[in-house]
């Protein structure tokens, strides 16, 4: 415990660097506008923006892009509330009570009750990573490459056991994700592979980044263009200070729902497959079921809103826990953020933790500060928020593809990539109308070359024998979960088809 | 939408295949090689035998109905969609050919003149300052902070003088 403190200490010194301190902030707020803006949330802020970060310290760009994710949360709500329009999916359960108390008046007791059960959520997962990760680094310093193998495998496991999709859809999207990933030179045998009409871009690969930023950046926006249709209505609203005073007073019966959906919200963010969207409709849909009076949810219950936000917030840093400690992201955004620090010239993983403790714990230090940040900036610019959700849609959306095109140039500064990208925004967007799983697809391709690389490095090391990864009782133990998450969706249908048979 | 569901699984199959075949082009090996392991082609080849499984798995079921989109009658795209989803595609299109001739700063100005004043009626001073604005703010923080130089094309000339004011 003592280290824990020792090293938060060292972290809140790095933290705190004048330079570091400045990107934590510009990221809270770029985050906050990210996450207001319908149809942007996270994933796509920290996918567009990760090439500007190439140019900064690895700590630094870090700070910055955990504080995008982190503000992004908060700021889902604001649309949602206002706009009844989630700013991403992991704040559509915002909307069940946040959109009716907006429509009864009270939007600016919605904004407040998100904005302080965001706070809530992210400050006990916060207390809940720095206590989990040292802990779960050491043990993982265990794992070779059978261990590193086993994990990938339970990582996509989860894809298809909890992640509720279409199964062949799911497990087609992590296949084309590792596929995309083997693209151009092999590392072991330094062969091309994969080259596509013979197209020289090719031989340098396909950049998860581009991938990224054609789904989320172009394929997001079509999808958003084509639902929103530009019907937007915003909600009327009036901020004061005692207004703010009446809203922390209304929200103190929820601080019991705001803590357990903490607590319930990191846990499920640390399953790769799950993330902050269940997790926020988990809190909700439990909160309902637990409260005395059910019948208010859906008509603007605060506690409807307090339990989604403090939820997705805490699963947001829940899903850093894995990618942290074990090399393996909780969500989309952690698999960008992964992708990220290789491209630093960081390893993820546990060694980490030994051989970049000022990264680790500046980044540890930072979220305790980005929560603080983010709260008192998004009270204090809820008005300013507001302003912005009224630019119209059709200035936003070009905005967004131009800094698609830029931001997908910049890494490796050739015009193959913006190629590329609208390529995968086309396609994503397809995709998306029919119900194929994007994330699985983003995961796959940040982590295909680490599960190919301890594979195949297995598979020489063995040779060919591959029981090893049923043999050893860490990989086997892996294995065994990853396998029964493969039949759950199988046993799953069983049961439910037995069911009625024996009612009948 | 149902035939849509159909028609891409067929692609992504015939997709699938393709990706068999460039996998196992020589010298490339989908075997095991001898003290060396598993064949350079071996994980893209049969990682995309996988998805060739999956696709016929997903145009059965799209054919017997099991997904909802295999039961949908509702078309894959209304006329709405097809011309919000055509303009903007083509228009980035456009925008990314015209970069390799007139450079990246003219081509997303004429990008954001068409995308905001023309298709989305903006009205016109706020779509010339938009137009004007981010391509400025594009410039100061990608070339005069970052120092990464876009494509100039035929502009190039006209860059000049800013590159020895805010770039070098």
């Amino acid at each position: 415990m003592m280290d824990i403190i020792t090293h938060l200490s060292e972290g809140f010194s790095v933290a705190f660097q004048p330079f570091n301190l400045g990107m934590m902030m510009l990221g809270c707020l770029l985050g906050l506008f990210i996450g207001a803006m319908p149809g942007l949330g996270s994933v796509n802020g920290v996918a567009i923006l990760l090439p500007i970060t190439f140019f900064v310290p690895p700590t630094a760009a870090i700070i910055f892009l955990a504080a995008i994710y982190y503000g992004s949360m908060y700021g889902g709500a604001i649309s949602s509330i206002m706009l009844g329009i989630p700013g991403a999916s992991t704040a559509v359960a915002t909307t069940f009570d946040g959109r009716p108390m907006a429509m009864q008046g009270k939007a600016d007791f919605a904004l407040v009750a998100a904005a302080i059960a965001s706070f809530v959520g992210g400050t006990i997962s916060i207390i809940l990573f720095t206590l989990f990760a040292p802990p779960l680094a050491d043990f993982a310093l265990r794992f070779g490459p059978q261990e590193t193998f086993a994990l990938m495998v339970l990582a996509f496991a989860t894809f298809v056991g909890l992640g509720g999709d279409d199964i062949p859809k799911t497990i087609f999207m992590i296949l084309l994700g590792l596929v995309l990933s083997t693209v151009g030179l092999d590392t072991i045998s330094g062969r091309p592979r994969l080259i596509f009409f013979d197209l020289q871009g090719f031989y340098k690969g396909i950049s998860f980044i581009v991938l990224a930023i054609g789904i989320y950046g172009i394929g997001e926006m079509l999808w958003t263009l084509e639902t929103s249709r530009g019907k937007v209505e915003i909600a009327a609203h009036r901020f004061t200070f005692e207004r703010l005073r009446a809203a922390l007073g209304e929200l103190k019966r929820a601080i019991t729902t705001m803590t357990f959906s903490s607590f319930l919200g990191y846990f499920v963010g640390v399953l790769p497959a799950a993330g902050a969207t269940p997790a926020a409709l988990m809190a909700y849909g439990l909160t309902k079921s637990f409260s005395k009076e059910p019948e208010k949810f859906g008509k603007g219950e605060i506690s409807g809103v307090a339990a989604p936000e403090a939820a997705n917030n805490a699963a947001s840093t829940g899903s850093m826990l894995p990618m942290m400690t074990l090399g393996i992201p909780g969500s989309p955004t952690t698999a960008i953020l992964l992708g990220g620090m290789v491209i630093w010239g960081l390893t993820p993983g546990p060694l980490l933790f030994i051989q970049q403790s000022e990264f680790v714990w500046g980044l540890t230090a930072s979220l305790y500060a980005a929560n603080f940040v983010t709260v008192l900036l998004n009270l204090a610019l809820i008005p300013l928020f507001v302003w912005v959700l009224r630019m119209p849609f059709m200035i936003l959306a070009p905005l967004i593809f131009v800094l698609c095109f830029v931001g997908g140039y910049a890494p490796d500064t050739r015009m193959f990539d913006p190629w590329l990208i609208l390529l995968f925004g086309f396609i994503g967007y397809v995709m998306r109308k029919l119900d194929y799983p994007l994330a699985p697809l983003v995961l796959a391709i940040v982590l295909g070359p680490l599960a190919e690389d301890s594979f195949r490095q297995t598979m020489i090391a063995d040779r060919g024998d591959w029981t090893v990864f049923f043999t050893r009782p860490l990989a086997g133990t892996i294995m065994f979960l990853a396998a029964l998450l493969f039949v759950a969706p199988i046993l799953n249908k069983l049961l439910r088809s037995k069911k009625p048979a024996r009612s009948a | 939408m149902r035939r849509a569901e159909l028609i891409f699984a067929v692609i992504l199959g015939a997709f699938s295949i393709y990706l068999m075949y460039m996998a196992q082009l020589p010298p490339l090996q989908i075997g095991w090689v001898p003290e060396k392991g598993p064949g350079s082609g071996a994980t893209p080849f049969w990682l995309s035998f996988g998805m060739l499984i999956c696709a016929v798995w997903i145009f059965w079921r799209g054919w017997r109905g099991i997904t909802p989109q295999g039961r949908s009658t509702e078309p894959f795209m209304d006329a709405y969609t097809l011309r919000i989803v055509s303009v903007t595609v083509g228009s980035i299109f456009m925008m990314l050919l015209a970069t390799h001739y007139i450079g990246a700063y003219a081509a997303m100005f004429l990008f954001l003149i068409f995308y905001v004043g023309i298709f989305g009626k903006i009205p016109w001073p706020t779509t010339i300052a938009v137009s004007l604005a981010i391509p400025i703010g594009i410039f100061f923080l990608f070339e005069s902070g970052m120092k990464i130089l876009l494509p100039k094309g035929l502009s190039e000339p006209l860059f000049i003088p800013l590159y020895k004011m805010f770039v070098y």
